[in-house]
């Protein structure tokens, strides 16, 4: 048992010194990192959001609004169909998961449901008695549907925040409709949460000026008309200006090919370009209606409804509004990027500013030293020498653990330190369970070789036992766990297979080389 | 020669299985305290698991509290509290889940910093919804119960049933204990302090099974020996490692309270009480309850196990 080969020797110093250089690269700074030869390892831990300061986002994808508007787009296309057939109807509407529609002459009931069928593939209808039909969308045509509107996010908010210039976000799909956005040592996380809630949707309308205005504030407006809430910069306080506007859209967002914040009259505008069939309609509009006033709505607000003072012609325009520079080049930004297929919601926001991290690792730090020190001590009053054995070993121990964390990239929070902390104090538990066993030999009269060599062995089952429930409950902690939980879990997990590792072979390896050399009679111990 | 420190002098025969009446009573009362305390006066939820809004502010200069307190109730978002902490230009304010679901919670930070004004920066700002705070508390539950049950699981397969049912007991008597204690001292209940509980579990199923383990080796040893003198027995053979172990485990986790700054402070004391109840029940409750549960049988029927150790 007591014999260790060389092989063995030689792996146990290659394990150590291959740990001594994949933890390495932490001691050294960026720009060193960047100096070094390609072949030498580079990855640093990464710290958590909490250590380095930064904003994590949990959106919830708005799916029922991304089902709703193809529901509503169905009611439109129902509604031309049914027209054009000459197919007299009522009650047309959108009916849960369904457009319900009823023809009003029962002859011609069978005639709409053949048009009505051929409408939409992932509709199934169904009809009853009294002429009432009914399209249902399936739950398979929903879920893409929703799927998509997420994956569609997802590339809208990487344009967006691309933009910003953050460094290495993380933006990830979490479940069916959420998405998780990390974005490392931010320190305004208010702009980036202002610019990822914009839905962004702009379109283009005629305002409606035949509408009787006191009529239409009182929300009676006329049909085919709605009224908006008009931003003005320079309108007094307390007034909430609206406009009526007309609810057809001239020209839509999706038609821009790109937006550029820029000045004109000295103030902050926004211009932008069509692309083709955009520009050709935009020049259309501008031709027929010179001298109307023209909403640009945005999200359901109206930013800016100039008069066409002319055609425009060259597909491309500006807005102006009352902007501040930085709104005006958020603006552009959010254009530039698309609009999101649905609003999203912030369902959870844990921001921490980089000098809170900054205190944080410094708390951490001086516990972990402070409690390695403590342990460290203690040890050594202790069992003497064979004390400072288990420290030698413990000192292998945490470089292992933080050696695995660099490797395998994961994560140091805040809470993780403190796993390190309890590692720091439970890695000594298994050297303790060796080194008891082998004073209770000592003490039955064993020769030191022997007691030492049974101290070990029976001492095994009991660490392999108590270390892999520990293990266990890390693992289950890791795969339920979230946030904090995780991040202790991970060091909690790495610490107790470390310690294996040490306590069985480096302390082995320790205490084989010091009985060689010394031969001792009596076992300081 | 040096002899070390010793905790405990070698060769103890103290008698814990006479007073494990005693105990028993002690740690029903203990338990029926805890369920008690956690009934009437409940938990101090966080946010992680209540919802709401946790903003640290630090201004420029002391603090003006009241002026603050006064500016945010105007602002009518329920419940506020605001606390000096750390330094005196760090503010804890708390406000409670806002009514009108996940928007309406953006909406009050915003109208929060415009009350505060200029001048104030945030240095952390925790926003959780209800959906995800109602997520959070199950997924932080089922995390414990999983691990719980894993646990007892791999005792029952390495041991013998009794032991799994011992350990399962004194685990489950550590972490009401310790539930007890979070609601004792009005500790804040979230997800780092699931953290703690999940570890309060794992240090004391650790504990038992290193006396288990002891148990289990000298049922086979001394086979005539009287279950209440073996497990005596036990217990005072792993007495020195149990101290040892604790008492450096409690070192690493004082140097937390003390100098791991704020937010793992309420980590640090509930593990700080794990571990002394943890070693307490691993003695106490899971080798007491032995005495109850007939497993001197086993080492008769297990005559020539696989994984006998070598004995003298």
């Amino acid at each position: 048992m007591l014999h260790f080969s060389r092989w063995k020797t030689v792996m146990v110093l290659a394990v150590c010194g291959l740990a001594a250089l994949l933890f390495a690269p932490n001691l050294l700074s960026r720009d060193q990192l960047e100096a070094l030869p390609s072949w030498l390892p580079t990855r640093q831990i990464t710290l958590g959001l909490d250590l380095q300061g930064g904003s994590h986002l949990l959106l919830q994808v708005e799916t029922e609004a991304v089902v709703r508007d193809r529901l509503d787009a169905l009611v439109d296309t129902i509604r031309s169909t049914l027209r054009e057939s000459r197919i007299r109807y009522r009650e047309l509407g959108v009916d849960g998961q369904a457009v319900a529609v009823t023809i009003a002459d029962p002859a011609e009931v069978e005639e709409a449901t053949k048009q009505l069928r051929a409408l939409d593939p992932d509709t199934a209808l169904t009809a009853d008695d009294d002429g009432r039909l009914r399209l249902e969308l399936s739950d398979k045509a929903v879920r893409e549907r929703e799927s998509a509107a997420v994956d569609q996010s997802i590339e809208i908010i990487r344009r967006r925040i691309d933009e910003t210039g953050v460094r290495e976000p993380t933006i990830q799909r979490q479940g069916a409709s959420r998405i998780l956005v990390q974005l490392p040592g931010l320190d305004d996380p208010q702009r980036i949460k202002a610019l990822i809630g914009k839905t962004a949707k702009m379109t283009f309308h005629l305002v409606d000026d035949t509408a009787d205005p006191a009529e239409a504030m009182n929300g009676r407006p006329p049909p085919g008309s709605e009224v908006l809430p008009l931003i003005d910069r320079r309108a007094p306080a307390g007034a909430e200006p609206r406009l009526v506007v007309r609810k057809r859209v001239m020209v839509s967002g999706e038609n821009l090919v790109d937006a550029e914040p820029s000045f004109s009259q000295g103030a902050p505008v926004v211009s932008f370009r069509f692309d083709a069939a955009g520009g050709k309609r935009f020049g259309d509009v501008t031709s027929h209606n010179v001298g109307k006033q023209l909403a640009i709505v945005l999200d359901g607000q109206v930013i800016s409804a100039p008069n066409i003072r002319e055609p425009i012609l060259g597909g491309s325009g500006i807005i102006s509004g009352s902007f501040t520079v930085a709104e005006a080049q958020d603006l552009a930004l959010l254009l530039r990027a698309g609009a999101l297929p649905a609003p999203l919601e912030v369902i959870e926001e844990r921001s921490v500013g980089p000098g809170l991290g900054a205190d944080s690792i410094a708390a951490g730090k001086l516990a972990s030293i402070v409690g390695t020190v403590a342990v460290v001590v203690f040890m050594v009053l202790c069992y003497g020498l064979f004390g400072l054995f288990a420290n030698l070993a413990l000192a292998v121990n945490i470089l292992l653990l933080l050696a695995c964390m660099s490797v395998l990239g994961a994560t140091l929070t805040l809470p993780g330190i403190a796993g390190i902390v309890l590692t720091v104090g439970m890695a000594v538990d298994s050297n303790v369970l060796i080194f008891e066993h082998i004073r209770e030999e000592a003490r039955a009269g064993r020769t030191p070789i022997s007691a030492i060599d049974a101290g070990f062995s029976r001492a095994m089952t009991t660490i392999i036992d108590a270390n892999l429930t520990t293990l266990i409950a890390g693992c289950l902690l890791y795969i339920f766990g979230s946030g904090p939980v995780r991040g202790f879990a991970v060091t909690l997990s790495f610490g107790i297979l470390t310690t294996m590792f040490t306590a069985v072979t480096v302390t082995r390896l320790i205490v084989v080389t010091w009985l060689r050399r010394t031969r001792p009679q009596l076992l300081p111990i | 020669m040096f002899r070390g420190l010793r905790l405990v002098p070698p060769d103890t025969k103290i008698r814990f299985m006479a007073m494990h009446k005693v105990n028993f009573a002690i740690s029903l009362a203990m338990i029926v305290a805890s369920i008690l305390l956690f009934a009437v006066k409940g938990l101090n939820y966080g946010i992680d698991f209540k919802g709401g809004i946790l903003i640290e502010a630090r201004t420029q200069g002391p603090a003006d509290l009241s002026h603050m307190r006064s500016a945010l109730e105007n602002l009518e978002l329920g419940e506020v509290s605001l606390q000096n902490f750390g330094r005196d230009d760090d503010v804890l304010i708390r406000i409670e889940k806002q009514e009108g679901g996940e928007a309406a919670q953006q909406a009050a930070v915003a109208k929060l910093r415009e009350a505060l004004g200029p001048g104030v920066s945030y240095e952390r700002t925790e926003v959780v919804g209800p959906q995800v705070s109602s997520e959070l508390f199950w997924q932080g539950m089922l995390a414990l119960a999983a691990a719980i049950v894993a646990i007892v699981i791999y005792i029952w397969f390495r041991f013998e049933w009794q032991f799994g049912i011992c350990a399962v007991i004194a685990e489950v008597h550590d972490i009401i204990s310790a539930i007890g204690l979070f609601a004792l001292l009005g500790l804040e209940f979230n997800l780092t302090s699931v953290a703690a509980l999940l570890t309060i579990a794992g240090y004391s199923i650790n504990d038992t099974v290193v006396v288990f383990d002891r148990v289990r080796e000298n049922l086979r040893k001394y086979k005539t020996m009287p279950l209440r003198d073996l497990l005596d027995l036990s217990v005072n053979q792993t007495l020195s490692r149990t101290t040892l172990t604790s008492a450096t485990a409690l070192l690493a986790l004082l140097a937390l309270y003390f100098f791991g700054g704020e937010v793992l402070r309420g980590f640090s004391i509930a593990m700080i009480w794990g571990i002394v109840v943890g070693t307490y029940s691993s003695i106490f409750v899971a080798s007491a309850l032995l005495l109850y549960l007939n497993v001197r049988h086993i080492a008769a029927k297990d005559e020539v196990p696989a994984t006998q150790t070598q004995t003298p």
